[in-house]
């Protein structure tokens, strides 16, 4: 499975991954192969704030619906329109176009507190 | 894997469930239902028997026909839904993999002396093969051609050297076949079929259990356990159509009773918008009382729909009437509308 080396982790298989001054939200490879062909994504508003952990929406597979949670603290810039309208880009390249929404970050620190990538390797069984 | 009525059988293959289901839209899909059970009824009684057995009119059917039916208990409950084959020496029953071992015990406790029920489930191999393509398929790999076999008529074929009782039925709603074969040649006629289909340039994939789910629930087919059950009678879930009334049928009369009173709930389609309606879900009003509960859903690939199947209550089962789907707390926007979502090949 893919991880990318620019983003960092939660256990629940989120990611947040700086671009510019903003963090960019998504689940990664291993979460979307669990999953299996995503069907339906729900996301927040453009405004909306989030803290570290809240629930930002729900992606729904095939299989199941799983609840999404924020990696970082944030305020809500932009959402991902072409991921709701074809949730299968998930599937197809969760960490570029299959990205869910954009955050402007509240608190910088929390980034550096998340999983790196190595660690998150070893949380999925891959080192 | 997901384990299916003591069966392993796979959700997806590799290829997934949503790119599955449209393969066998537009191409060839290949379906292992070995699961499915085959009886063989024979004797001398064995006509007035599947008759009485079953719901479905079966006294008109001569070689090479088939025909569905519904097998009740007799308060009216569907046991099992199946397809009834008139074979020249008997009559080859297929059945519900999960029901098997009842449906059988069933057929045996009614069977007068002159009548024998035996079940070829483990000797028999069964494979379906279906989509737009799958006629031109087999027609190319087969000894001898089943474009010429009609709907719901079976014939005897060579494909590959193995001998095939082959039906053009199916459960997807597409065109097609229902091949059945001595066991052991399974994995040859497998394989056989993707090497050939590839070798054609005729798209032919596996497909699994997640799309076998999703190509019956467009087409409007039923699931025993979803829309019709043991619990549910076939007025309700909209089988009359199903039951001959002009015989006598186990069940028939708790049928008849029931349609004298008429039914307080009935089988709907509904059509729910920001979300993934599945089974268990609550329907409600527009008012947000509690109406039913959806025995089935999922997003539909061909239609591009997020569906359900529900029963609810009489009132509400009127296509156009506006409704919500409780999904997981919150309620969202839903309409009941017409079944099937997507029309079968053979009513086209």
């Amino acid at each position: 499975m893919a991880i990318d080396k620019n983003a960092r982790y939660l256990e629940s298989h989120e990611y947040a991954k700086p671009s510019g001054e903003h963090m960019i939200f998504g689940i990664s490879d291993h979460a979307q192969a669990e999953l299996g062909d995503v069907v339906f994504v729900e996301l927040p508003a453009v405004g909306k704030t989030l803290s570290k952990g809240a629930m930002f929406g729900t992606i729904e597979s095939v299989k199941a619906a799983s609840d999404l949670y924020a990696p970082v603290s944030g305020t809500v810039v932009e959402v991902n329109e072409a991921v709701k309208n074809d949730p299968s880009l998930v599937n197809k390249d969760c960490y570029g176009a299959g990205w869910l929404i954009k955050v402007a970050p509240i608190n910088a620190s929390e980034f550096s507190g998340l999983l790196d990538p190595a660690a998150y390797g070893k949380a999925i069984g891959e080192e | 894997m997901a384990p299916f009525a003591g069966y392993d059988m796979p959700i997806t293959y590799p290829t997934g469930a949503v790119e599955e289901h449209l393969i066998t839209r537009r191409g060839v899909g290949l379906f292992d239902i070995d699961h499915m059970g085959q009886f063989e009824i024979t004797g001398q009684g064995a006509d007035d028997f599947v008759a009485r057995m079953v719901t479905a009119k079966v006294s008109d059917l001569v070689p090479p026909m088939a025909r569905y039916s519904l097998l009740l208990d007799e308060k009216g409950g569907v046991i099992d839904d199946l397809f009834v084959y008139r074979l020249p020496d008997s009559w080859w029953i297929v059945v519900n993999a999960s029901n098997r071992l009842r449906d059988l015990g069933w057929f045996k406790v009614h069977a007068p002396s002159n009548v024998e029920v035996a079940d070829r489930s483990d000797d028999t191999y069964m494979i379906a093969v279906q989509g737009p393509r799958a006629i031109e398929l087999i027609d190319r790999v087969a000894d001898s051609p089943v474009s010429n076999i009609q709907r719901f008529c079976w014939g005897n074929l060579g494909i590959d050297g193995v001998p095939v009782l082959f039906g053009r039925t199916g459960y997807t709603g597409e065109d097609g076949g229902e091949l059945f074969f001595p066991a052991e040649k399974a994995l040859r006629l497998w394989e056989f079929f993707l090497r050939r289909g590839n070798e054609l340039g005729i798209e032919t994939k596996p497909i699994g259990l997640a799309a076998r789910d999703s190509l019956r629930f467009e087409a409007g087919m039923p699931l025993h356990g979803h829309e019709i059950s043991i619990e549910i009678n076939p007025i309700e879930a909209g089988f009359k159509w199903a039951c001959d009334f002009e015989k006598e049928f186990v069940g028939k009369e708790a049928l008849l009773a029931i349609i004298e009173e008429g039914v307080n709930r009935k089988l709907v389609g509904i059509e729910v918008f920001g979300g993934v309606p599945r089974e268990g879900y609550e329907v409600a009003s527009s008012e947000g009382k509690v109406i039913g509960h959806c025995v089935a859903g999922m997003f539909c690939p061909t239609v591009k729909k997020y569906a359900a199947n529900a029963f609810v209550a009489s009132d509400f089962a009127k296509a156009g009437m506006d409704v919500s789907v409780i999904i997981r707390g919150q309620p969202r926007t839903a309409v009941v509308i017409k079944r099937p979502l997507y029309v079968p090949a053979y009513r086209r």
